[in-house]
């Protein structure tokens, strides 16, 4: 049995998804793993597929009234090559698999396999994106945070297609990006970090620290953030203990085949700590 | 050819095209044993699903072998004792064709960078990644 659909347009796409129950597949590198069977034997699916590798409109790439828009269907190769694309997603994208992967795998598929590991997800939430969700009759907007509801769950109803990612253009002074992992490459992340801030006088006058794979969501405490903001060097050092605690609380791993909860939670500590101390106390912009 | 749009790539071009260069390893895109370039770039066949494919040029080893590039990498490959067991070798080949397309003068971070997704058993990098460095030199002396 041949089961799939080969759109060549997006309102080809969504007329399919309003009149069937399909499973979006872009570049597969998550769902075949998911559904594979034995060696020698195909996956199998329990909807057919719709396949988004011929819908021009989800690659494309484009900066629009202040905002960076990258579509579902651009390629974490793309991520790395493109200079449209902000400093810590491209650095994101360059450890993220293998070449291989990369080549194939989106950064929508990355976003709507929804794990707590994903790579894209730390940027994505530190940087405030939204995401736009299309239906053949309506459009919607919202923030990645309500997008992704748990470990491997999304609001996305079963009409809709995630047709891009939006990202405020900002400069930040200071940009970080830290994935822990077994090896290098190949590795699903044990601890995904990104960092950002910004001075301004002397003081620190923007934060955004967020964490993958520490708990059943990405980690990102903008109350806590602000506790940090318009201080400067002395007050920052001052407040920092109680800010690692109050990380502390957010961070709840589990143990898996790839790392144990306890050496996720002093090393997430410990990535926020080495953020403070050497990217934004050391800056010279807080002296 | 008319194929499940959802059957892995790989046994598409194994068993309906009889092309044996490529091989299941693990299965789920990690060790590059099945590696195909696709429009040119190298992917892992194992989890491509022939949907992906439709109306791209998919390349293997068996395709590639009356060109330049191959054949330089075969005789780099010889010279460099790159080839052991020989089961991660025509992933190792491919990877290396892509990347000679790619690039004209790759670096050794280039090479190794270009490799990440082919995993050798017999753990022979060493003499891979020279006898992709050898391909390249050979090469640029052309």
């Amino acid at each position: 049995m041949s089961e799939g659909f080969i759109p060549q347009t997006l309102e080809e796409a969504l007329e399919i998804m309003t009149a069937n129950k399909v499973i979006p597949i872009a570049g597969g590198t998550d769902l075949m793993v998911q559904h594979r069977r034995e060696g020698g034997i195909s996956p199998r699916f329990e909807e057919p597929l719709l396949f988004l590798d011929k819908i021009d409109r989800l690659k494309r790439l484009e900066i629009n009234s202040g905002q960076l828009i990258i579509g579902s269907g651009v390629l974490l190769r793309d991520l790395i090559k493109e200079n449209r694309i902000p400093n810590v997603l491209s650095e994101t994208a360059r450890q993220m698999a293998a070449v291989t992967t990369r080549n194939v795998a989106t950064i929508g598929g990355n976003i709507s396999n929804a794990s707590p590991a994903a790579d894209t997800l730390p940027f994505l939430y530190a940087v405030n994106a939204s995401i736009v969700l299309q239906s053949a009759e309506n459009v919607r907007e919202m923030p990645i945070e309500d997008f992704i509801t748990g470990p491997g769950q999304t609001c996305r109803k079963s009409d809709e297609l995630l047709v891009e990612v939006r990202i405020p253009v900002e400069n930040f002074d200071v940009e970080y990006y830290r994935k822990v992992g077994t090896r290098k490459a190949m590795a699903l992340s044990k601890i995904s970090f990104a960092g950002l801030a910004s001075f301004s006088e002397g003081k620190l006058s923007d934060i955004r620290i967020a964490l993958g794979a520490v708990a059943p969501k990405i980690v990102r405490q903008k109350d806590i953030e602000n506790r940090l903001k318009d201080l400067d060097g002395k007050e920052i050092k001052e407040a920092f203990p109680e800010i690692r605690k109050g990380y502390e609380k957010y961070i709840q791993p589990i143990d898996d085949a790839r790392s144990s909860k306890e050496y996720r939670k002093a090393v997430s500590l410990d990535l926020i700590q080495a953020f403070i101390e050497d990217k934004i106390l050391k800056n010279k912009q807080l002296e | 050819m008319d194929v499940p749009p959802e059957h892995r790539l790989l046994d598409v071009l194994r068993d309906e095209f009889g092309l044996r260069s490529l091989k299941e390893g693990c299965g789920e895109g990690e060790c590059g044993a099945c590696a195909v370039l696709v429009d040119g770039k190298v992917v892992t066949s194992c989890i491509l699903p022939a949907g992906n494919v439709d109306g791209h040029s998919v390349e293997t080893l068996e395709g590639i072998r009356e060109t330049e590039n191959f054949k330089i990498i075969q005789e780099a490959f010889k010279k460099s004792g790159a080839v052991q067991c020989g089961f991660c070798t025509p992933g190792m080949v491919i990877s290396a064709e892509a990347l000679l397309r790619e690039k004209t003068n790759p670096t050794m971070e280039d090479i190794r960078n270009a490799i990440s997704g082919n995993l050798c058993r017999c753990t022979g990098y060493n003499m891979i990644i020279e006898g992709i460095n050898t391909a390249v030199q050979k090469r640029e002396e052309k």
